[in-house]
């Protein structure tokens, strides 16, 4: 399906990935957002409010995050495409209902524009230290996915992106921004309406009186329907059966939570977005996503001018993560090593994917900046070692 | 072009991050560079500190945060007084006159004090001083295409204010290739600019 020409600002653009953000989510279909304003973040529901008035939409500032991402689901079962933004202090406050989005297939984005912590931290400074909180943050067995942009287009483009493995797996999609990122201005192409592909909604096809709410596909995603449109449904975030009544009985669950973890987990290969570049060779592999990327990039460039041969692994979709990719990847390097601004969140996944084949070195920041080049190259030279 | 790292500083409310978005604009909308602007994002309202850096190249830009600048545009003494010290050897400064006291320059650098303010009061309006700043800078370097540039100011400054900023922007051009000479303080300073012929 091609997006609707009303969301979609085609041209040539000089905006901040946060501006970016709203574009996307905007060509993406996105109808409705619910935010509380926080920094880095708030520039994107800012202009979303600005920008939804002549589209035809909603968006409402709520009294805080936890009433701001439920009313995204409640928007989502109302027949939107739905999203919310904000900052670690905010995404913590959300974490309730990304497992209910989870444990109810609500397909929606949550945009979180990563700043320093933990707690209210470094409002105007970057980091990338939400990765597992994006992961593991909501308690219970679940699945997300996430994506990590490291330019303004990128924000635009993966945006559409988010939304569309949104409807794809009927999962919250978590965006993991930086504000760096957020705050960088670059050139932003938008393409015209008919180039930009659009996964529509999992509608069922079904009549009212044939229609089961969570049975699954071969794919282990169910079909959806919203309200007011003549079908009864019921969704909670008990332990429901295949009509989304609640089932409180082992079955139940074993089915229910395997069937959310697996629909994910089973797609994880389809779902990956990477960009490798000369692993073929290589002793060392720089793992990175995010801004990140970017400084990584410009140390592999250091490294080859050097002469050293360094190969580029770089995660666009953090989550799931691409363990058999970078299994495979183990078995033919000696090392990597995983710059990122947290304490070694990522890191600990490359370790626990390589199982041993390679060595995994991180190179930490506790976040407000970026990484120096060098010392991404200090860490390569040590990987050689 | 090669890399440029660019800064722009003075008060917040002088139009300093919109100068910035001018210069970045035009060399990755209406020229065929890259251009990463990023801000110093603080507690900071109108009248104190603000900063916005631009990287312009002809590659794309892979780290994000201005190092060593190579031109360092000063719009209050206080960014005069913090960034200065940091610009590359060899490096640009422009600053506004009535607003910035040259002392203690570092050597090496090419310094060029530019009245926009009163030729921004010239125009009836002291608020375009930026733009004014933003055609000096032009002038002074030929890093950008003027008509790059202009396009950049037309799409960029409030419908109702484009003409006056446009005109802002050839009084700085104009004032940065023809009048713009080394501080008299200064006469070892290297002269950046070729004068133009026919212009007093």
């Amino acid at each position: 399906m091609q997006a609707d020409p009303k969301g979609v600002l085609t041209g040539a653009h000089f905006l901040d990935g946060d501006q970016a953000c709203c574009e996307g989510a905007l060509a993406a279909g996105a109808r409705f957002a619910a935010g509380y304003p926080i920094t880095p973040s708030t520039e994107i529901v800012e202009r979303f409010a600005a920008r939804i008035p002549t589209i035809g939409g909603v968006f409402i500032q709520m009294e805080d995050e936890l009433a701001a991402s439920i009313a995204i689901l409640g928007a989502v079962w109302g027949g939107a495409k739905a999203f919310t933004v904000t900052s670690g202090p905010g995404f913590s406050l959300m974490m309730e209902h990304i497992g209910y989005a989870a444990m109810t297939e609500t397909p929606c984005v949550f945009v979180n524009v990563q700043r320093g912590g933990p707690s209210t931290g470094l409002p105007t400074l970057p980091a990338q230290a939400d990765m597992m909180q994006a992961r593991w943050g909501s308690h219970g067995d679940y699945e997300i996915i996430a994506l990590a942009p490291n330019s303004p287009q990128e924000c635009f483009d993966l945006t559409i992106q988010a939304f569309n493995l949104s409807e794809e797996y009927r999962v919250p999609v978590m965006f993991m921004m930086d504000e760096c990122v957020g705050h960088m201005t670059e050139k932003v192409e938008i393409p015209p309406a008919e180039r930009i592909e659009i996964r529509p909604r999992r509608h069922t096809s079904r009549l009212p009186g044939e229609f089961r709410p969570y049975e699954a596909n071969g794919d282990g995603v169910p079909e959806m329907v919203h309200a007011g449109e003549g079908y009864r449904f019921h969704v909670t975030g008990l332990t429901h059966d295949e009509q989304g009544y609640p089932a409180m009985n082992p079955q139940a669950q074993d089915r229910l939570v395997r069937r959310l973890k697996r629909k994910v987990h089973d797609a994880a290969e389809r779902i990956a977005l990477y960009e490798e570049e000369n692993t073929e060779a290589a002793d060392v592999v720089v793992v990175s996503y995010g801004i990140t990327s970017r400084v990584a990039q410009r140390a592999i460039e250091m490294a080859r001018e050097k002469g050293i041969p360094v190969g580029k692994f770089r995660l666009i979709t953090v989550w799931p993560f691409p363990e058999a990719h970078l299994r495979a990847l183990a078995r033919r390097t000696k090392a990597f090593v995983v710059p990122e601004l947290n304490c070694g969140q990522i890191a600990l996944e490359v370790e626990r994917a390589a199982a041993g084949h390679a060595r995994t070195i991180p190179v930490t920041h506790a976040g407000g900046s970026v990484h120096q080049p060098e010392q991404i190259l200090e860490a390569i030279a040590e990987a050689l070692r | 072009m090669r890399l440029t790292e660019i800064r722009v500083a003075g008060f917040g409310g002088q139009g300093v991050i919109l100068s910035a978005m001018v210069i970045g604009k035009a060399a990755c909308i209406y020229e065929n560079g890259y251009a990463t602007l990023t801000q110093n994002f603080g507690p900071e309202a109108r009248g104190s500190a603000c900063s916005a850096q631009v990287i312009l190249s002809d590659q794309p830009i892979l780290y994000p945060y201005v190092v060593r600048p190579d031109i360092l545009i000063a719009m209050s003494q206080e960014a005069y007084t913090r960034f200065t010290p940091e610009l590359k050897e060899g490096g640009l400064l422009l600053v506004e006159q009535d607003l910035v006291r040259i002392s203690d320059l570092p050597a090496g650098i090419r310094a060029y004090s530019v009245p926009a303010t009163r030729l921004a009061e010239e125009l009836g309006k002291r608020m375009v001083l930026n733009i004014v700043m933003v055609g000096c800078f032009a002038g002074v370097t030929g890093l950008l295409d003027p008509e790059a540039l202009r396009r950049a100011v037309a799409d960029s400054v409030p419908p109702g204010s484009k003409e006056l900023n446009l005109r802002a922007f050839e009084k700085g051009l104009e004032y940065g290739r023809a009048k713009v000479g080394p501080l008299a303080e200064y006469p070892d300073a290297e002269p950046a600019i070729r004068a133009i012929e026919g212009l007093s």
